[in-house]
C-alpha cells in the first residue's frame, strides 16, 4: 500500500549537500525580497504560513500522523501573544515566549489524548479537539469573541528593532522563520528523527526493539504544536490582530492543503506550498466567491494525480530528497 | 556608483515636487468597497454595496465637474487577516483613499486600525459593533448605518411601550450577543419592564427547540433574539414550529435584515418585530432610488440598509470633497469636513455626524407583514414606530471615545 | 437550579430528536467506513444536498415532501455513486488518509458551488401539511413533525441494521469487507458492491438532510459544522458496529439535550468533552475494535 508519506522515504542518493544548496537558495531569495518591490506584507504572511506548514509537516511527514486541528496551536499562540502585548504591555520577545509556551502547554494536553489513536481516528480527534477550543475561545472574554483582539502594538524587539517599520519587521519575521525551519531540520536529522521514521514505517518492530513509541510520537506532536505556536506568535506582528479565523477548522484544512500542494513529507514543500496558496488567496481575490471552490479542486487534483506535490515531483524527477 | 545614486535621488526629489504640484489640484478619488462577497453578508453587502458605491459616484455630479472617481471591490471572506491585508495593500499599492462597507465586526475593527494608521477615510456601513465609535473610535472613521446600541434601544423601547414588558432572551454566547442583551436589558428596565430569564446558546446552533421550550415556559411576553445570521433565522423558523406566536408570545429579533426575512419567508416571519434604519418603501425618495438600484442588481433585489448606507455615506463624502475643492489625500482632514457639514441624502434624510464618528438618523421599528398583506415581491414590512434621531444612538456624553476628551 | 421534572423530560425528548440526526449521519459514515475504509468528509455536504434536493423537487418540479423523502436520497445517492466511480475508486489502494483529504476537497467544492448560487442565508422549506401543528404532551408542546422525525429515523436505522446484519446481501457485504479477494472468487461483483455501499451511506446522509429541511433553514453550510460533531460521535462510539453507531448517535443527542438544560453554554462542546473522556478511558471507543 502506498503510504501518505512516500515523499519522506529518502532516495538512495539523498545527500545533505542538496538540502544545503536548496536552503541557501531559499534564504538568499528571501533576503533580497524587500529590494524587489514585491509587497513585503504578502511575503511575511506567507512566511508565517510556511513555518506553520513545516511544523505540521514534521508530524505527518516524519511521524505519519495527520493532524486536522493544527489551527488550534496557531490561534492559541496568537491570542496569548496578542493579549500579552496589548493588555499586559509586554515587550515583543516576552510576548512571543508567552504565545509559544501556551501552544506548548496545549500540545502536551491534546497530545496525551490524541496519540492514543492513529490514522483517520487521529485526524478526527485533532479536528474535534480544535473545534472544542474554537468554542472555548468564542466564549472566553479575553479573546473578545468575534471582534477579536485588534490594534496590537508591535513594539520594539530586544529594545533595538522597531517592528512597526515594515523592513525591520520583515527581517525579524524572516529570522524567526529560518530559526523554526532549522529546528525542524535538526530534529529530522537527529537520532530522534530516525526513531520517528522507524515508528512510522513499522511501529510493532520499533516497539520490539525497545522504543517507547508513544513517547516519541508525543514528543513529535509537542514539537510540532510548539513550532506552529511560534508561527502563530509571529503572525500577530504581521496581521496586528488575533481572531477566531485562526482557530477555525477551515484554517486547519488550509494548512493541510498548503502541505499537500508543496509535497507532504518533503523538507521544502510546505514553504513552496505556503507561497502558492497565499498568492492564490491574494491574487484570486477577484474571483471572490470561487476561492473555496478552487481550493477544493486543488485538493481533489492533488490527491488524484499530484500526490507528491510540487517539491515531491521535482525531487522524484531528479531522484533526490528535498 | 555615487553618481547613479545622486541622480536617482534627484529624480525622486523631482517627482516628489511634481507630485506636490499635482496634489494642489488633485481631483482623483479611489474608493475600495471591501465586503463579504460570498459568505453570510454577501446578500446584504457584497456586490450590492459596490453597485451602491458606483451609483453614489454617478449621482454625486462630481464627474461632470472634472473629478475622476475609481471604485474597486474586494472580498474579505469574513477573515480579519484577509480584510486588513487587502486594506493595507489598497493604501500602499493601489493608492486607495477611502474604504466603505466592511460588514462583520471582527473585520471592521481590524480594517479600522489599518485606515487610521494609513490616514485614509473609512465609512463603515455593514458592521454592528458600537466599539467603532466608542473604545476604538478613530478620527478617520464614520460609522454610518446602525450599531448594537441603536438596535437594542430602538427595539427594546418600542416593544416595552407596546406592552411587551416582560422579556426572555435567547442570546448568542459571545461578545456581540452579550452586548445586545446588555443594552436591551438596560432600556427595558428604564422603561419599566423586566427580564424574567434568558439562555445563552453557542454560536451556530442548529437546534433551538430546547431553548424555545425554556422560553415558552418562562411565560415572558417577548422573546428577544440577541443573535445574528443563521442562528436568528433558525430560531425564528423553529419558534413558528413550536407555536410561540400562537401561544401569545412575541418574537423580537434584535438584528435582522431584509435579506433574512426573504430567506425565512413571510409565512414563518410574519408578526416579527425588529429595527432597521432604512427600508426601500419608506418614502418617494427611497422608492425612486430602490427602483433604479433593483434594475441594476442581478437578482432584482432592492437595497438593504447596509447598501443604502454605503450610498448615502459616499454621497456625503463627495460633498465634503467638493467643499474642500480637491482631494487632500488626508483622511482625517476629509472626515473632519464630513463631521462639520450637516448630512442630507435621499435615503436617510437630514442628519449629522457626531465627533466620535457616529452618523445620527432615526431608527424604524418594523413588523413583518402577513403573506396576504404583501402586494409585491419585496413588500415585507409595516412601519410600527419611529425612534427620533436624537434618541436612537448612544448619547454623545455616554460615548467612551477618546476623541471626545479634548 | 432546581430540577424541574417536566422540563427535564421535555429536554430528554428534544435531545432524542437531535440524536436521530446524529444516528442517521454516523450510521452512513459507519456503512461507508466498513466497506471503503475511508472517513467520508463530504458527509456534511451530501446531507446539505439532500435538503436542497427536497427544496428543488418542491419548487421546480412541484414534488412535495413525501415523494422527496425517497427521491432526494436516491438522487443524491446516485451522485455519490458517480463520485465513487470517478474519483474515490482510484485511490482505494492508497493510504486511507487520502480518502479523507479527497472527500474534504469534494466537500469544499460542493459547499462552495451551492454558496455561489444560493447565497448563505438559505431557503425556506415548509413543514408538510399532514405533520403541521403539535400536541400537548402535558410536560411539553411537541410539534408533530419532530415526533415523526424520531420515529422515522428509528425505523430507517433498524432497517439498515437488518439489511447489513441479517440479510444475504449484508452477509456478502460484511464478507467483502473482511476479504474482498475471496468474495470476488465466489463470483460476486465487489466493485459494484462498493459503489452501492457508498451510495447507501450517502443516501442516508441525504435522507437526514430531507428530514431536517423543514426544521432548519436550507443553507449551503448547514452540514459543515455538523460533520465535526458527527466525527466526535464516531470516535466515541467506535466504528466497530452498525448498532454501536446508532446507539451512540441517539445517546449523544440525549446528553446534549441535558446539557442544554443544565448548562446551555456548553451544549456545543459537551460532545467533544465526552470524546476526550472516552479516549482517556477506552481509546478504541465504546463499541470499537482496537485500531
Amino acid at each position: 500500500m502506498t503510504t501518505i508519506t512516500e515523499n519522506a522515504v529518502p532516495s538512495p542518493r539523498r545527500t545533505v549537500k542538496d538540502e544545503m544548496v536548496a536552503f541557501a537558495i531559499m534564504t538568499a531569495l528571501l533576503l533580497v525580497v524587500p529590494l524587489t518591490g514585491v509587497y513585503p506584507f504578502f511575503v511575511m504572511q506567507a512566511l508565517c504560513f510556511a513555518l506553520l506548514a513545516c511544523a505540521f509537516n514534521l508530524l505527518i511527514g516524519y511521524g505519519g500522523l495527520l493532524s486536522f486541528g493544527h489551527a488550534m496551536f496557531l490561534g492559541t499562540a496568537g491570542y496569548c501573544t496578542a493579549h500579552a502585548l496589548k493588555v499586559w504591555g509586554l515587550t515583543p520577545e516576552l510576548g512571543i515566549i508567552v504565545g509559544v509556551v501556551a501552544a506548548a502547554a496545549l500540545s502536551v494536553i491534546t497530545g496525551l489524548i490524541a496519540i492514543r489513536r492513529q490514522g483517520i481516528y487521529f485526524a478526527m480527534i485533532t479536528l474535534a479537539l480544535s473545534q472544542l477550543l474554537f468554542f472555548v475561545y468564542l466564549q472566553t472574554p479575553f479573546t473578545h469573541g468575534e471582534d477579536g483582539i485588534q490594534g496590537i502594538p508591535q513594539g520594539i524587539l530586544f529594545g533595538l528593532f522597531n517592528l512597526s517599520k515594515p523592513i525591520t519587521l520583515y527581517y525579524v519575521i524572516l529570522a524567526g522563520f529560518l530559526l523554526g525551519f532549522l529546528i525542524i531540520y535538526r530534529a529530522i536529522n537527529s537520532p530522534f528523527g530516525e526513531v520517528l521514521k522507524a515508528i512510522r514505517e513499522n511501529e510493532p518492530r520499533a516497539v520490539s526493539l525497545g522504543y517507547k513509541t508513544d513517547q516519541y510520537k508525543l514528543l513529535a506532536y509537542i514539537l510540532s504544536g510548539t513550532l506552529a505556536g511560534f508561527a502563530g506568535a509571529l503572525k500577530v506582528f504581521v496581521a496586528q490582530n488575533a481572531s477566531l479565523t485562526d482557530v477555525h477548522w477551515t484554517m486547519s484544512g488550509e494548512i493541510v492543503l498548503i502541505t499537500l500542494v508543496g509535497g507532504l513529507g518533503t523538507l521544502f514543500g510546505p514553504v513552496v506550498g505556503a507561497f502558492v496558496i497565499i498568492a492564490m488567496q491574494q491574487y484570486l481575490a477577484g474571483f471572490g466567491q470561487w476561492v473555496t471552490v478552487i481550493q477544493g479542486v486543488i485538493f481533489v487534483v492533488c490527491v488524484l494525480t499530484f500526490r507528491r506535490g510540487v517539491i515531491g515531483e521535482i525531487a522524484h524527477y531528479f531522484k533526490r530528497s528535498l | 556608483m555615487r553618481n547613479t545614486i545622486s541622480t536617482a535621488l534627484l529624480g525622486t526629489a523631482l517627482s516628489l515636487a511634481m507630485a506636490g504640484i499635482a496634489m494642489a489640484q488633485d481631483k482623483t478619488v479611489k474608493i475600495g468597497s471591501l465586503s463579504d462577497q460570498s459568505g453570510l453578508y454577501a446578500d446584504l453587502g457584497g456586490p450590492g454595496s459596490t453597485l451602491a458605491a458606483q451609483m453614489a459616484a454617478e449621482d454625486s455630479g462630481l464627474m461632470a465637474k472634472g473629478w475622476k472617481i475609481d471604485i474597486i471591490s474586494g472580498d474579505h471572506q469574513n477573515k480579519p487577516d484577509i480584510g486588513s491585508n487587502i486594506a493595507r495593500q489598497w493604501f500602499d499599492v493601489d493608492k486607495v483613499d477611502t474604504i466603505v462597507d466592511v460588514p462583520n465586526s471582527g473585520v471592521a475593527l481590524a480594517v479600522n486600525n489599518v485606515v487610521k494608521e494609513k490616514n485614509g477615510v473609512y465609512i463603515n456601513s455593514g458592521a454592528a459593533t458600537s466599539d467603532l465609535t466608542n473604545a476604538q473610535c478613530s478620527p478617520n472613521t464614520v460609522h454610518w448605518t446602525y450599531d448594537t446600541y441603536m438596535l437594542a434601544h430602538s427595539t427594546g423601547q418600542a416593544m416595552v411601550k407596546a406592552g411587551g414588558d416582560s422579556w426572555f432572551f435567547l442570546t448568542a454566547d459571545y461578545a456581540f450577543g452579550a452586548a445586545l442583551e446588555r443594552d436591551t436589558t438596560e432600556v427595558i428596565k428604564a422603561n419599566g419592564g423586566k427580564v424574567v430569564g434568558g439562555v445563552k446558546h453557542p454560536l451556530n446552533t442548529a437546534d433551538f427547540s430546547s431553548f424555545l421550550l425554556q422560553a415558552q415556559s418562562s411565560k415572558a411576553k417577548v422573546i428577544g433574539l440577541a443573535n445574528a445570521g443563521g442562528d436568528t433565522t433558525n430560531s425564528i423558523k423553529q419558534a413558528a414550529e413550536f407555536g410561540i406566536a400562537k401561544g401569545g408570545q412575541k418574537l423580537a429579533a434584535l438584528l435582522l435584515f431584509i435579506t433574512d426575512v426573504k430567506a425565512i419567508g413571510l409565512e414563518t416571519a410574519q408578526g416579527l418585530s425588529f429595527t432597521e434604519t432604512f427600508y426601500w418603501d419608506l418614502n418617494d425618495k427611497t422608492r425612486e432610488f430602490s427602483k433604479k438600484f433593483a434594475a441594476r442588481m442581478k437578482n432584482g433585489a432592492p437595497p438593504s440598509m447596509v447598501q443604502a448606507g454605503v450610498y448615502a455615506g459616499l454621497i456625503h463624502y463627495f460633498k465634503a470633497l467638493e467643499a474642500l475643492g480637491s482631494n487632500p489625500h488626508d483622511g482625517a482632514k476629509v472626515v473632519a469636513k464630513m463631521k462639520e457639514l450637516p448630512t442630507d441624502d435621499p435615503l436617510f434624510g437630514q442628519g449629522k455626524i457626531e465627533a466620535n464618528g457616529r452618523k445620527i438618523h432615526p431608527g424604524y421599528l418594523f413588523e413583518v407583514k402577513k403573506p396576504s398583506e404583501s402586494k409585491a415581491p419585496w413588500d415585507f414590512y409595516k412601519l410600527a414606530g419611529t425612534v427620533p434621531a436624537d434618541q436612537a444612538f448612544t448619547p454623545i456624553e455616554k460615548s467612551t471615545c477618546a476623541l471626545l476628551k479634548k | 437550579m432546581s430540577i424541574n421534572l417536566q422540563a427535564l423530560s421535555a429536554q430528554l425528548l428534544v435531545g432524542l430528536i437531535n440524536g436521530s440526526f446524529y444516528a442517521l449521519l454516523s450510521l452512513g459514515l459507519a456503512v461507508i467506513f466498513g466497506m471503503l475504509n475511508i472517513i467520508n468528509f463530504a458527509h456534511g455536504a451530501v446531507y446539505m444536498m439532500g435538503a436542497f434536493a427536497a427544496y428543488f423537487l418542491l419548487n421546480i418540479a412541484g414534488i412535495g415532501y413525501w415523494p422527496a423523502l425517497i427521491l432526494a436520497p436516491l438522487a443524491v445517492g446516485l451522485f455519490g455513486m458517480v463520485m465513487e466511480r470517478t474519483m474515490l475508486k482510484w485511490i482505494a489502494n492508497l493510504d486511507h488518509l487520502y480518502g479523507l483529504l479527497l472527500t474534504f476537497g469534494l466537500a469544499l467544492i460542493i459547499q462552495g458551488v451551492f454558496q455561489n448560487y444560493f447565497g448563505s442565508s438559505g431557503l425556506p422549506y415548509a413543514i408538510p401539511d399532514a405533520l403541521k401543528g403539535g400536541m400537548n404532551l402535558g410536560f411539553m408542546f411537541l410539534p408533530i413533525y419532530r415526533g415523526w422525525v424520531v420515529i422515522f429515523s428509528l425505523i430507517v436505522c433498524i432497517a439498515t441494521w437488518f439489511l447489513i446484519e441479517r440479510t444475504r446481501l449484508g452477509a456478502y457485504l460484511r464478507a467483502a469487507t473482511e476479504n474482498p479477494t475471496l468474495v470476488r472468487a465466489f463470483g460476486i461483483n465487489v466493485p459494484l458492491m462498493i459503489t452501492l455501499t457508498y451510495g447507501l451511506g450517502v443516501g442516508l446522509a441525504a435522507l437526514a438532510g430531507v428530514l431536517s429541511a423543514p426544521i432548519n433553514q436550507v443553507r449551503p453550510l448547514m452540514g459543515a459544522d455538523l460533520i465535526i460533531v458527527v466525527f466526535a460521535v464516531v470516535v466515541i462510539g467506535g466504528m466497530g458496529s452498525i448498532m454501536g453507531s446508532i446507539i451512540t448517535g441517539f445517546a449523544l443527542g440525549i446528553i446534549e439535550g441535558l446539557t442544554k438544560y443544565f448548562y446551555p453554554e456548553a451544549s456545543n462542546t459537551v460532545v467533544f468533552v465526552l470524546m476526550v473522556l472516552v479516549l482517556l478511558v477506552k481509546p478504541s471507543g465504546l463499541t470499537g475494535r482496537a485500531a
